[in-house]
């Protein structure tokens, strides 16, 4: 059986984990054009060899990063995921999607982030 | 062909003949240098020389012929899917299948079977409601059937109600086949090979030179060679080689596993799959028993086959048909699927000039050989893309119009 540790749970057989997908930062989310979102949701490196990647313990929900290489799979190293994402992302919308905020002065097409 | 087999006959010495070429230099430049010799890769270059006249064509394979994915998927062949365009692409590769023997006068072993898929549930009787209505709509083969039909079809199949999962219903695709898969790589090379194409085998590709946006050389283990254009028809490292060409691809690569028994007497004739269990299993014309399911639960570059797999298939297998419980395992094997995020190919343009995809073909790629050769090869020698093939091109994951074919094995994940 192949093993995974948890940082959290600590050494378990895989099948009690869910791969989620490869880490890549996310981009601008106030600035990123449609197809700036396309490539980050859909396009992926599918790297062979040393990658980092979205695990999940399935029975305790905990998500976490795993660093594997893709042509032995073997597992060099698991990590939580506060190691990289260590101070809070604001998700706060354009002004001009906050009806709420009349003051704020009206959008130019470059903060459209259309292309 | 009956004389030509009297005079092989009369003949003393039983002289053979010669497949392929035999290994050459490279040249300088190629009008045309294709990829991976696959059924993919020969089948364009096959196409390209018999109905286009281009026969200035290498087809480069870092193994040997048909070492990847044509060797490795389970032969299966049907078109009984979900989307319009999906349903369109695989029906006419369908009716190039059931002609593709006399097309190169190669035994490729077409076995129009019928492919009978299972619905342990009432979603999945729903689901194949509607692919029945798709199908007939569009021109193929397809049909619900009950649990009585079945059973008069596969005497062998375990009806019982106490299954863990019983079967509520059927999928009939009388379309659906099995053929040899090597032989079609070898029928397409030997056809191409004989109008001049090259096949070089143990070339790899390690670089892809791109001069202003446009493909311009590439460069192998055996040297460097310009070329026209550059199609890549490499099932299981498509985002590696469009890497070099610095295209990035919506892929991920996943292993799939299959299984072989021994071979056993004739039991059932039909391919038999069930999306619910993860399992599939037809009888070859061997006797063996060839098991396969979806693909493993991540991404790997790597074919190595294990127990976890195994254990899952057999038992998936034994609720079908427990007499198999009986049998004994031949082998076991992986091959590499590309997996795009709506389960369908992508096929045609690319951002660089000269430069032709056939990627992503995760579980779907053998059954769709004849059309690519013959779509693809129809693209690199008119520079327009045949309508058939249009909506598989990249670009459609930057206009957010995927085709999501749910029809797709592997889609049941």
């Amino acid at each position: 059986m192949k093993l995974l540790t948890c940082p959290l749970n600590g050494l378990r057989n895989i099948t009690e984990f869910t791969y989620g997908g490869e880490y890549h930062p996310m981009p601008d989310h106030q600035q990123a054009s449609s197809r700036e979102w396309a490539e980050h949701v859909f396009f992926h490196d599918n790297a062979a060899g040393v990658v980092i990647e979205w695990w999940c313990h399935s029975a305790s929900s905990y998500w976490f990063l795993a660093e594997r290489n893709t042509i032995s799979d073997k597992i060099l190293r698991t990590f939580p995921a506060s190691e990289i994402f260590n101070q809070r992302i604001d998700f706060n919308p354009l002004p001009e999607l906050t009806s709420t905020a009349p003051s704020t002065p009206p959008p130019t097409a470059t903060q459209k982030g259309e292309s | 062909m009956p004389f030509g087999l009297l005079k092989y006959g009369l003949n003393s010495e039983y002289p053979g003949t010669h497949h392929f070429n035999p290994t050459t230099e490279l040249k300088k430049h190629y009008d045309v240098v294709i990829i991976g010799a696959g059924g993919h890769g020969t089948g364009i270059a096959y196409h390209l020389a018999k109905y286009h006249g281009i026969t200035n064509v290498a087809v480069l394979e870092k193994n040997y012929l048909g070492s990847g994915n044509t060797a490795r998927n389970t032969a299966v062949i049907r078109s009984n899917y979900l989307t319009e365009e999906g349903v369109t692409f695989y029906r006419e590769s369908v009716k190039l299948w059931q002609d593709l023997s006399n097309e190169f006068n190669y035994n490729v072993m077409m076995e129009s079977r019928g492919q009978l898929t299972l619905a342990h549930s009432d979603a999945a009787i729903r689901s194949f409601r509607w692919r029945a209505e798709v199908n007939q709509h569009m021109g193929v083969r397809s049909e619900l059937i009950d649990r009585q039909q079945i059973a008069e079809m596969i005497p062998n199949l375990n009806m019982s109600e106490d299954a863990r999962f019983p079967i509520m219903a059927g999928l009939w695709h009388a379309d659906g086949a099995t053929a040899r898969h090597d032989a079609v790589a070898w029928g397409y090379a030997k056809g191409a090979c004989k109008r001049g194409v090259e096949l070089h085998q143990l070339t790899e590709v390690q670089d892809i030179e791109v001069t202003s946006g446009k493909v311009t050389a590439v460069k192998t283990n055996r040297g460097r060679i310009e070329c026209g254009c550059v199609v890549q028809a490499v099932a299981g490292a498509s985002s590696i080689v469009a890497k070099m060409a610095g295209i990035p691809l919506p892929i991920h690569s996943y292993p799939l596993q299959a299984m072989v028994t021994q071979p056993y007497k004739p039991v059932f004739t039909p391919h038999v799959s069930s999306p619910h269990l993860h399992v599939y299993t037809h009888q070859t014309s061997r006797g063996e028993f060839v098991i396969g399911g979806g693909s493993d639960p991540y991404p790997l570059y790597n074919t190595r086959a294990t127990l976890d797999q195994r254990e899952t298939l057999t038992a998936a297998a034994l609720e079908l048909f427990p007499f198999l419980a009986q049998a004994r395992m031949l082998r076991q094997w992986a091959g590499t699927t590309d997996m795009t995020p709506d389960y369908s190919p992508i096929m045609g343009l690319s951002p660089v000039d000269n430069y032709y995809l056939d990627a992503g073909w995760g579980t779907w790629g053998f059954k769709a050989t004849p059309i690519c050769g013959k779509t693809m090869a129809e693209l690199v020698a008119t520079g327009k893309v045949p309508e058939i093939i249009k909506p598989f091109e990249l670009e459609r994951f930057y206009k957010y119009q995927q085709i999501n074919e749910a029809g797709a094995t592997a889609a049941s994940h």
